[in-house]
């Protein structure tokens, strides 16, 4: 299995932010996009991810075999961790809950609603989804944001399972998540450049 | 897809959830108006198949702006499309769990309302009839005004203007099913035209609304 992006350009409200990127990532690997605030990241992992049609260019990797953890992590604030994680798990068919609780360190808060967690459980619970989606490339958009320093050793522990079980992953971060396998893609030299004729719509503002 | 839907009762149920927002409004309509009207029985009588669609019509307005817009919040809807579910079966079982919470509980306590209104005892068959057939078709059209409405904030007033005017035909003949049914008449032919917009609002509108959810997810 393989991912293979290639000549692609996304936009995001209508601009081309990114032009031309191409990477390959096979099982095992992980590829980390290194790029300043407002380049286009999310907007790359979103149309990697299938959430929006590309402009230009083509991602070889079906959406079937790819997940998205986003800013957001889709927790339900009155349902409980199990209940959270439970709906994810049967949703793709998964089984493995009470596994996935345990390796993100949840088990003392299995029971409890999602809207009595603190920032960074809330964030473990969302990443332990990944755990239970049975995909094959996860695609990760600052996965780190409001974990402590254990927590992101113990989460790049699950990435670096993931990779040894011939998993890939696709990240954005900004901090090292000490996975020293990982690559790195600098999203610099793809940065679109603006036309210089927007069309009516341009010149008309 | 069974999960989602336990999912959504489950939500409905708990703290906040909404459950019994459509029900007491609908409880708070039938009250007010005989007080509002006047207790003449005759005039009740003459206006309550309308007023019960209308308070079923507005009751189930009332809780579609979150059917998605909560989800789009969170993040789920970003993880719902790239799930296995199609995002097409995902609207068509949140249009189901929000007619089960929301339409059958209004079809279930129309009669007992319906004796505050002075109904005709005639048309009470009909009414529990015509509000089990006909709110399906709210559920989904507001799920399809719901879906195109999803990443606007505050896109309730929208929503409204949106889904009110396809309520018409479905207020019209199932309020004509109640009035006929209660004066005496044969109230089959709008019964069906208003199954018939049911059934094609079931069929069609989860691929519409499917569409919607797509492009705001851009």
């Amino acid at each position: 299995m393989e991912l293979s992006v290639s000549n692609l350009t996304c936009a995001r409200g209508g601009l081309p932010l990114l032009e031309g990127v191409s990477f390959r990532l096979r099982a095992g690997e992980a590829l980390v996009l290194r790029a300043p605030n407002g380049a286009g990241k999310t907007t790359l992992l979103r149309t990697i991810a299938g959430l929006q049609p590309p402009l230009e260019g083509e991602v070889s990797c079906p959406p079937e075999q790819i997940t998205y953890a986003a800013h957001a992590d889709g927790l339900k604030a009155t349902l409980t961790v199990r209940e959270n994680l439970g709906f994810w798990a049967s949703i793709h068919g998964q089984t493995g809950v009470e596994a996935a609780i345990n390796r993100m360190n949840l088990a003392s808060l299995a029971d409890r609603q999602a809207q009595h967690l603190s920032a960074g459980q809330k964030r473990r619970l969302g990443l332990a989804r990944l755990l239970v989606t049975g995909r094959w490339l996860w695609i990760l958009d600052e996965p780190t944001v409001s974990l402590d320093t254990a927590s992101v050793a113990l989460f790049g522990g699950v990435v670096r399972e993931h990779l040894a079980q011939g998993g890939a992953a696709l990240m954005a971060t900004h901090i090292d998540l000490g996975i020293p396998e990982a690559a790195m893609l600098d999203l610099g030299p793809f940065k679109a450049r603006i036309p210089a004729d927007l069309g009516f719509d341009g010149a008309f503002l | 897809m069974i999960a989602l839907l336990v999912r959504d009762l489950k939500l409905a149920f708990r703290a906040g959830g909404g459950f019994g927002l459509g029900l007491g409004f609908f409880l708070i309509l039938t009250v007010l108006v005989p007080l509002g009207v006047g207790p003449d029985a005759s005039t009740l009588g003459l206006i309550a198949p309308g007023i019960l669609w209308i308070g079923a019509l507005l009751a189930s307005l009332l809780s579609l702006d979150r059917l998605f817009a909560l989800d789009f919040e969170d993040g789920s809807l970003d993880l719902l499309a790239t799930s296995p579910i199609p995002l097409e079966a995902v609207v068509a079982i949140k249009a189901l769990a929000h007619w089960l919470t929301t339409g059958v509980p209004l079809a279930l306590a129309a009669p007992v309302l319906a004796i505050l209104l002075n109904l005709p005892v005639a048309g009470y068959g009909m009414l529990v009839a015509s509000l089990a057939l006909g709110t399906p078709a709210l559920s989904m059209i507001g799920a399809f005004g719901a879906a195109l409405t999803v990443g606007l904030k505050r896109g309730g007033l929208l929503l409204s203007l949106l889904v009110l005017p396809l309520y018409v035909p479905t207020l019209v003949f199932g309020a004509q099913a109640v009035t006929r049914a209660a004066a005496g008449f044969d109230p089959v032919t709008p019964l069906l035209l208003m199954s018939g917009i049911t059934a094609a609002s079931v069929a069609l509108l989860p691929f519409a609304a499917a569409f919607a959810l797509r492009i705001n997810l851009r």
